[in-house]
């Protein structure tokens, strides 16, 4: 109904110029010497240490973590959706521990996994592992029964009918589960990096405002974990584009 | 004349849906708009509720120009317009803020009776059946005392036996309250059942085709010849011989 | 609830193992825990019981009532004050379509970066206390709020709007009896995921940035003495209450007004 004005692009580019001028003018005048001006950002970003191994760890770690909490989380929630008595048994335990902020079991995962890689890696897969087994085990028991009858009604023994029919028509809920769970993920890896590592881009912010108080690597780390994020958002959102899952989001934003 | 349509024309990109519409309407008339789907009559009925600006022409009401949704002139979707967040009560009264609490009352309490909901005023519209929740938006519309009511293809997604008690529903209340009606259908039995008149458009661009009096007094005898000869005139008039 | 009927569930148990079912799952775990405990010579882990007892010695020496109030003030404030800005400023970008598109890629890229990434810029601004932590909660609430909210303005039946508007409702008044009972279900939804992520966030902007709280507690519980039952007895809490934070959001979603947006799901 509305309009699709062709000017926005103009608009959002005018906004965040005015914004970031806003930013600009606001330490010009309030003379700080702490807080960095957009330029001093830019120019911090060019000579950020170790920029590129950072990075790579960050990575890393999260493909690690995340996709064990997907190549995990999936199968289990197929099982707790299909076996009622198994969620039963699982639920009260699962509602349990998902609400622990998975930065809380940071103590134990150093005990476990000592200062290292697989201490993250641990808190990114907790923090994925749940949102992911929920949204697989709710997509289950909201597949419509007409499905189920309809494949039963062709012959399809159970492990054929989760195959072919289950996890299909869970597919979309699944990758929008898989959204969400990045995203606590990412967060995570952040805060994990911050308090149990020396390297990567949660490191890199804590560190820079440690040592020496250089508040525009600060800046522009926060502004590189954002962009980064943002294109792997952008990359997960992608499979919902996918052809066999389309026709659960007609929606068409 | 109640409601004058002058030169309506209407595009919707390139595609031409309405194609220079004159109609006029009197006080108190029943007219149904009859056409297959796609026609522009959907178009013409929100042209007329003043929710779509038409490109040429223009539609007047008691001589005054529509340029937007007014209260004296209630749009009643199918039965999705109801809300669902408000009980039947407060659906029913939701035009009726400028009203004093005694009289509002009061009216909640008439039209509720008048279209058969008693005893369903604290229900939500989740726990009500379509017919009931299409009587419900005709409720709510007739609470604010409306001159003209439009209605779009109201029953269109009820099952074909609580349509014909809707049908026999909404005579019985237009008779009470001698609203003038506009009444959008791709029905060509409805329409002759209903309307004191009705008007026939053409497939895209909908143009008038025909405007037929329906002269037979009400309650309709569905098997009176006269009936008969008015349904089989529109049914050749669209094109279709009455045969399955 | 939808859902499978029972005929089609190839393992589904008599009523009264039902009833038992729930509590076996976690006894497990807990008996696992303490045989995985009590056979691990030397673990610095403790068994369950001393998880407990640790509860009960936060208790005795009032630290877990202290604890516990510290970490929900800050929840609330945050989170309310998130909810006061981002629901007006959801419903008006949601109304005003040039107006989201403007904004909306500053809202994208400051959505990814973890609002912890904000607390070298907490503390430099708010210094070591409640007033960065509260601000830590409300930067980690405002944009999932003022999101969904867009999202369900975007989601009103165009029916709705339309039926407002023949009664003469206009601006205000439309947003008020249309608008916002309209986004009610929707919302109350992104607010109890919301409240989740706030309660997660608390928990590390105090193990980083205040010296109170759930979170502190962990962190000061290992750093000062290796008292790593009290670790596990902090992880209980915050488990409980984050449980008792959902449960209470949860119930909202049983309000009359706003059930009709759950039906079907």
């Amino acid at each position: 109904m509305r309009d699709e004005g062709r000017g926005t692009r103009y608009e959002s580019i005018l906004v965040t110029a005015v914004l970031v001028a806003l930013w600009h003018f606001a330490v010009m005048a309030t003379g700080t010497k702490i807080f960095p001006s957009p330029v001093a950002v830019l120019r911090g970003l060019n000579d950020l240490p170790h920029l590129g191994a950072y990075t790579r760890d960050s990575l890393f770690r999260v493909a690690c973590g995340y996709g064990a909490a997907v190549l995990l989380g999936i199968p289990v929630g197929l099982a707790l959706g299909w076996f009622s008595s198994a969620a039963r048994a699982a639920n009260p335990l699962i509602q349990m521990l998902r609400p622990i902020s998975p930065l809380a079991w940071m103590p134990l995962s150093v005990i476990w996994f000592g200062v290292s890689n697989l201490a993250p890696i641990f808190l990114i897969f907790l923090a994925s592992f749940f949102p992911v087994v929920l949204a697989t085990m709710n997509g289950v028991r909201n597949v419509p029964p007409v499905y189920v009858q309809a494949g039963r009604n062709f012959g399809l023994s159970t492990g054929a009918l989760i195959a072919r029919v289950i996890f299909p028509a869970v597919l979309p809920r699944i990758l929008v589960g898989l959204r969400i769970a990045f995203g606590v993920a990412w967060l995570v890896l952040v805060a994990a990096e911050m308090i149990a590592v020396d390297s990567g881009l949660g490191y890199l912010i804590i560190d820079a405002r440690n040592a020496g108080k250089r508040y525009d690597l600060v800046v522009g780390g926060m502004l590189l974990i954002g962009a980064i994020g943002l294109v792997l958002d952008a990359l997960i959102r992608r499979t919902e584009k996918l052809k066999f899952v389309r026709w659960a989001f007609t929606e068409g934003r | 004349m109640k409601v004058l349509f002058r030169d309506i024309s209407h595009d919707f990109g390139s595609v031409r849906v309405l194609d220079d519409i004159n109609l006029s309407v009197v006080a108190g008339e029943f007219v149904c708009i009859l056409g297959p789907s796609g026609c522009g009559k959907s178009t013409l009925l929100n042209i007329a509720g003043g929710f779509v600006a038409p490109m040429e022409g223009e539609v007047s009401i008691d001589g005054e120009k529509v340029s937007g949704p007014d209260p004296r002139r209630i749009f009643v979707f199918q039965e999705r317009g109801v809300f669902p967040w408000l009980t039947v009560e407060e659906n029913i009264g939701f035009g009726l803020f400028r009203q004093g609490e005694k009289e509002k009352r009061e009216r909640i309490a008439h039209y509720v009776q008048l279209v058969g909901l008693k005893g369903f005023e604290k229900s939500y519209p989740r726990e009500l059946s379509g017919g009931m929740k299409q009587r419900l938006e005709v409720a709510r519309a007739l609470a604010v005392d409306p001159d003209v009511l439009y209605l779009d293809e109201p029953f269109g997604a009820l099952d074909s036996i609580t349509r014909l008690q809707m049908r026999r529903e909404l005579l019985r209340i237009w008779q009470a309250e001698r609203k003038t009606i506009l009444f959008v259908t791709h029905d060509i039995e409805e329409s002759v059942q209903l309307a004191d008149r009705v008007v026939v458009l053409s497939a895209r661009p909908g143009r008038v085709r025909r405007v037929v009096d329906i002269d037979i007094p009400h309650p309709r005898d569905l098997s009176d010849p006269r009936y008969i000869a008015l349904r089989d005139e529109i049914f050749g008039e669209i094109g279709l011989a009455h045969q399955v | 609830m939808g859902g499978l009927p029972s005929q089609f569930l190839s393992c589904y148990p008599p009523p009264d193992l039902r009833r038992v079912l729930p509590f076996t799952g976690l006894a497990l775990f807990v008996l696992a825990w303490h045989v995985a405990v009590a056979s691990s010579k030397g673990t610095l882990v403790p068994s369950p019981l001393a998880a407990i007892q640790g509860i009960i010695e936060l208790a005795e020496k009032g630290l877990l009532a202290r604890y516990v109030v510290a970490s929900l003030f800050r929840v609330t404030w945050g989170y309310l004050a998130a909810l006061v800005i981002a629901v007006p400023l959801g419903v008006w970008l949601g109304l005003w379509r040039r107006g989201e598109e403007a904004v909306n890629p500053i809202l994208q890229l400051l959505r990814p970066i973890s609002p912890l990434a904000w607390i070298p810029i907490a503390i430099l601004w708010f210094g070591v206390g409640d007033v960065s932590a509260v601000f830590l909660i409300f930067l980690a609430s405002l944009l999932p709020l003022t999101l969904t909210t867009v999202n369900a303005v975007h989601n009103i039946e165009s029916v709705h709007l339309a039926a407002g508007r023949n009664f003469g409702l206009t601006g205000r008044e439309l947003v008020r009896s249309v608008v916002l009972p309209g986004i009610l279900p929707q919302l109350i939804v992104g607010m109890r995921i919301t409240l989740g992520i706030a309660w997660l966030v608390v928990v590390a902007a105090e193990m980083i940035a205040v010296n109170s709280g759930l979170g502190f507690l962990i962190i000061d519980a290992r750093n000062a003495g290796n008292r790593y039952d009290l670790v596990v007895a902090g992880m209980i809490l915050i488990g409980l209450i984050g449980v008792g934070l959902d449960l209470l959001m949860r119930r909202l979603e049983r309000l009359p007004g706003v059930r009709w947006g759950y039906v079907g799901e």
